[in-house]
């Protein structure tokens, strides 16, 4: 089970902590919060055949955090001691008008997250240099031995070790420890003066003999040097309209960007998103069930808790077309007058919290994926994405395909390189007719960027088909 | 708050961590230590929304065993913790390869006396004075026009930091800046049927006097969003394609990623290889300058403590210079140009100061007016450049240009090309160059490029 973290590990006594949380919690303050953080990070990466890079960071540090109506103060310091605390105490008591003092903030009950969504154990993260250079080697040598056109090959490993501590005005105190790891592989392949790139990498909540496990970090290098292999021969992608066919697995990045963020209760709360009253309404085809889920086991989105202390939830956006949900923080939830589901997140005590997904797929449907493809006379097969973004506002999003091909006649044909899908996340759904019994989640890769805050999130997706959608590319069609 | 930790105490922490770094097996290090303070408030229809306010300290060093080197940074700066730190990062190099080409830049490379280039504002805002500004902004931004319905809010940040850097050459150097920023981001509805759309402006300046006023913020953000409403698909077709200064510039973020040389000697740009070689037309000039007094871009010394200056890198159409650091240049048989970045705690990469295309003799009326039928780009959207090949496939919104007139606003549509071909198709230069942050360009006018709609 997920281990008690004590205020020990950051050298502060509950008083202190009781104090502060007193200093901020005024009287026109409806909830106030410490985030205590200490994270290591450690990373190392291969170049042009040799090991040459190895980072280690250490950071430390305390958020103070109060609101009041709409209201969110918020301070934070890297030095813990009582004088720093109060100083962000002060601070993020601003937004409140009434003077100190005159509310008493119950007695923390210390707890510990009900279940361990990732029991790995430190020394499977923090594991020795040599052990991490000799992994990257031993890729290098797999990726070329792939293909003599294989000319460069970049590869890095990122371990995170991360102690967090929540002590809330509500009375809750409550830690997790979130280790977090990343192997990533790119090759440059090149042919009479024609360069092109691939990249393969996965993660998650795991540990280092997760990517020994059957050989997996082979595996990536040998995915990463097909894929640049394959873009060698890439044509130009073809540009309008026409049905596109999607993967398993990655591809659910359309989700995350049509309709992940438009349901994020901030935005909805001010209404500044396409999705802002469509509750209840019918914003996908039938054959549309989508979720987001922070409770599978080590998987990058996951949390025991998120970092307002909440336990982590699934919670179903999109039930067979209909709108359900929307994924929220104690404020926002607060405001709205809805369940919290658990998505309050931020990116470090720096950072201030906000509703973010955890991890976002659609729920498998009965078609077979062979099926789909042959259901396409002319279109678009996409398997791979680079990244993606959406303006949630207006709800127009683009995603980047990295590895896609033509259908022609219900065929896989020839691959195409440089495709870019754009439309509209509340009509993009409508248009899906089939969906594939085969759901895949993504590697662990993905970042999700909002507000300048990085944070690890999953995707998922059965193969899908859209009936239409715009292809950016060079090609006229 | 207090003030700033004082500069004595920086320079003799890093002469202390330099030395503890040899008495443990450094042949050579450096250190980065840096500081800062911010103030960060968003209003939102008029009422304060969020307040954030932060002091930070971080410490970076390098150390190079012979020629094996690692990097790690720390927030803690306590001696048992520095000396901790020191241990590991030797003990972290030794556990990597040689690098015959790592190492500090030679010592007799590093940069003198530096210039003061006026970095830095003492201006103090306290914290109702930025929400009062932030509020005048959003309202000048919300009486603009009713059809501006709701607000993404206002957001004044400030902030003032501290960089010192030292290295086992002895060098030491330090300096001072500040930036303020103004934001807003006003939403505007269609009365016909509702639709929403989003556009924001700001200002940014190290001084406070030179802040745009939060009025005339304001009122661009309205002008921006509204133009948007309305907006429809078009058809895929080729044609000329307008970029505004602000997506202009975006372009030339591009190329500033294409002449790292930390992308070049891996293989992975588009413009390895192409140094000496005409990469657009002759009325093409660009360049790097990061010594312009009160630049966003600006510092007197690099991130490994060499001089910064200004350097030409498309001369008439002619790429001249990449953006290196010492290795990277040391890769590819260059000297270093001054343009080690550096974050604390990261080995130093290549990347621009200030960087901007020379201005040209046209206004952004006259480009438009050469276009019978075209694209005017404000707005780009998703990640769909691929560094290796140039290839550029991005989702776009702007203005559509008929004889020679902005006709009507355009969405959800793409343009496509490739970035070595899209250099050599800029058919017009604007004459419009403002700062706006480190990376600037005039209105440019491109032949042609794919767009793809309906």
């Amino acid at each position: 089970m997920s281990e008690l973290i004590s205020l020990d590990t950051f050298k502060v006594t509950e008083t202190e902590v009781r104090g502060a949380l007193e200093r901020v919690k005024v009287h026109d303050v409806d909830y106030a919060d410490l985030y205590f953080e200490s994270c290591i990070t450690e990373s190392v990466s291969m170049e042009e055949s040799l090991v040459k890079r190895a980072t280690r960071s250490i950071s430390q540090g305390v958020g103070v955090r109060a609101t009041a109506g709409e209201k969110t103060g918020f301070a934070y310091s890297d030095e813990l001691t009582k004088q720093d605390l109060e100083i962000a105490a002060d601070t993020a008591r601003y937004i409140a008008k009434s003077p100190a003092g005159n509310v008493t903030v119950p007695v923390p009950v210390h707890a510990k997250p009900k279940r361990d969504l990732y029991p790995v154990p430190q020394g499977q993260i923090d594991i020795s240099t040599t052990d991490r250079v000799e992994l990257l080697n031993a890729i290098d040598v797999e990726a070329r031995r792939y293909d003599r056109r294989i000319k460069n090959v970049m590869a890095s490993f990122n371990t995170e070790y991360k102690i967090v501590l929540v002590a809330t005005s509500e009375g809750t105190m409550i830690g997790d420890v979130q280790p977090l790891s990343r192997l990533q592989v790119t090759c440059i392949a090149e042919e009479n003066g024609n360069r092109q790139v691939g990249s393969f990498g996965g993660g998650g909540r795991l540990g280092f003999a997760f990517y020994r496990e059957g050989d997996r970090y082979l595996n990536y290098a040998r995915e990463a040097a097909r894929a640049a292999i394959l873009n060698l021969s890439a044509v130009e992608a073809p540009a309008g309209v026409m049905p596109v066919v999607l993967g398993g697995g990655w591809p659910g990045i359309l989700l995350h960007e049509a309709i992940g963020h438009g349901l994020e209760a901030d935005f909805n709360r001010k209404k500044t998103s396409a999705f802002s009253n469509l509750l209840g309404t019918r914003v996908a085809s039938d054959v549309c069930t989508i979720v987001d889920d922070g409770t599978l086991p080590g998987r990058r989105g996951s949390l025991n808790m998120d970092d307002e202390g909440t336990p982590t939830s699934r919670t179903v956006l999109i039930d067979k077309g209909i709108l359900r949900g929307y994924i929220t923080d104690k404020l926002n939830a607060r405001l709205m007058g809805i369940p919290v589901t658990g998505n309050g997140r931020r990116e470090s005590y720096q950072s201030i919290v906000l509703p973010r997904m955890t991890n976002t797929f659609m729920l498998a449907g009965d078609s077979n994926p062979e099926d789909i493809i042959r259901s396409v006379d002319k279109g678009l097969y996409a398997v791979s994405f680079g990244g993606g973004q959406v303006d949630i506002t207006n709800g127009k999003f683009v995603f980047s395909a990295s590895e896609a091909y033509l259908i022609e006649g219900g065929k896989i044909t020839k691959p195409v390189k440089g495709a870019t899908l754009i439309g509209s996340g509340p009509e993009i759904l409508t248009k899906v007719s089939m969906v594939g019994h085969d759901l895949k989640l993504d590697e662990g890769i993905g970042t999700c960027g909002k507000e300048g805050q990085s944070v690890p999130v999953g995707v998922g997706l059965p193969t899908i088909r859209i009936d239409e959608i715009t292809v950016g590319g060079t090609q006229q069609t | 708050m207090n003030d700033i930790a004082p500069h004595q105490r920086f320079t003799d922490l890093a002469a202390d961590v330099l030395a503890k770094a040899k008495a443990s097996g450094a042949t050579e290090a450096d250190v980065v230590i840096a500081d800062g303070e911010s103030l960060s408030v968003q209003v939102r229809l008029g009422m304060v929304d969020r307040l954030s306010k932060a002091r930070e300290k971080r410490l970076g060093l390098r150390v190079f065993v012979g020629k094996q080197s690692a990097c790690t940074s720390t927030s803690d700066f306590s001696i048992d913790s520095l000396s901790q730190l020191v241990v590991q990062t030797c003990a972290l190099a030794k556990a990597v390869i040689e690098d015959p080409m790592s190492g500090l830049p030679e010592a007799a490379m590093m940069a003198g006396d530096p210039p003061d280039l006026d970095l830095f504002d003492s201006t103090k805002l306290d914290t109702d004075r930025q929400i009062e500004l932030a509020k005048r902004a959003e309202e000048a931004a919300m009486s603009a026009d009713e059809r501006i319905t709701n607000s993404e809010g206002a957001d004044f940040d400030s902030s003032a930091g501290r960089v010192v850097l030292g290295n086992s050459h002895g060098f030491i150097g330090a300096y001072r800046s500040s930036s303020y920023s103004l934001s807003v981001s006003p939403i505007a509805s269609d009365p016909a049927t509702g639709a929403m759309q989003r556009d924001a402006w700001y200002a940014v300046q190290r001084k406070f006097s030179k802040l745009d006023t939060p009025e005339s913020v304001g009122v661009e953000a309205a002008r921006r969003t509204l133009r948007r409403l309305g907006a429809r698909k078009v058809g895929t077709t080729r044609v000329p394609v307008v970029f505004d200064q602000e997506m202009a510039g975006s372009l030339l973020g591009n190329l500033c990623s294409a002449l790292s040389g930390y992308s070049l000697y891996k293989g992975a740009s588009f413009l390895s290889g192409q140094l000496g070689q005409t990469i657009a037309p002759e009325y093409v000039t660009v360049y790097d300058d990061g010594r312009m007094v009160g630049g966003l871009g600006s510092r007197p010394f690099d991130g490994e403590g060499l001089a910064t200056k200004k350097n030409t890198i498309i001369d008439r159409g002619v790429l001249k210079n990449y953006l290196l650091d010492s290795y990277s240049g040391r890769k590819l048989g260059l000297s270093s140009t001054g343009n080690a970045s550096r974050s604390v705690g990261e080995s130093p990469s290549a990347g621009p100061t200030n960087f901007y295309m020379t201005p040209g003799m046209h206004n952004a009326q006259e480009i438009i007016g050469t276009v019978k039928d075209g694209l005017y780009v404000t707005e780009l959207i998703g990640f769909g450049i691929n560094m290796v090949t140039g290839d550029y496939s991005r989702g776009a919104g702007g203005y559509w240009i008929e004889n020679g007139e902005l006709a009507y606003p355009v969405e959800e549509i793409t343009i496509a090309g490739n970035l070595k071909q899209m250099l050599r198709d800029i058919e017009l230069v604007g004459s419009d160059l403002v700062f706006r942050g480190r990376i600037a360009s005039p209105t440019l006018k491109l032949a042609e490029m794919m767009v793809a709609g309906s």
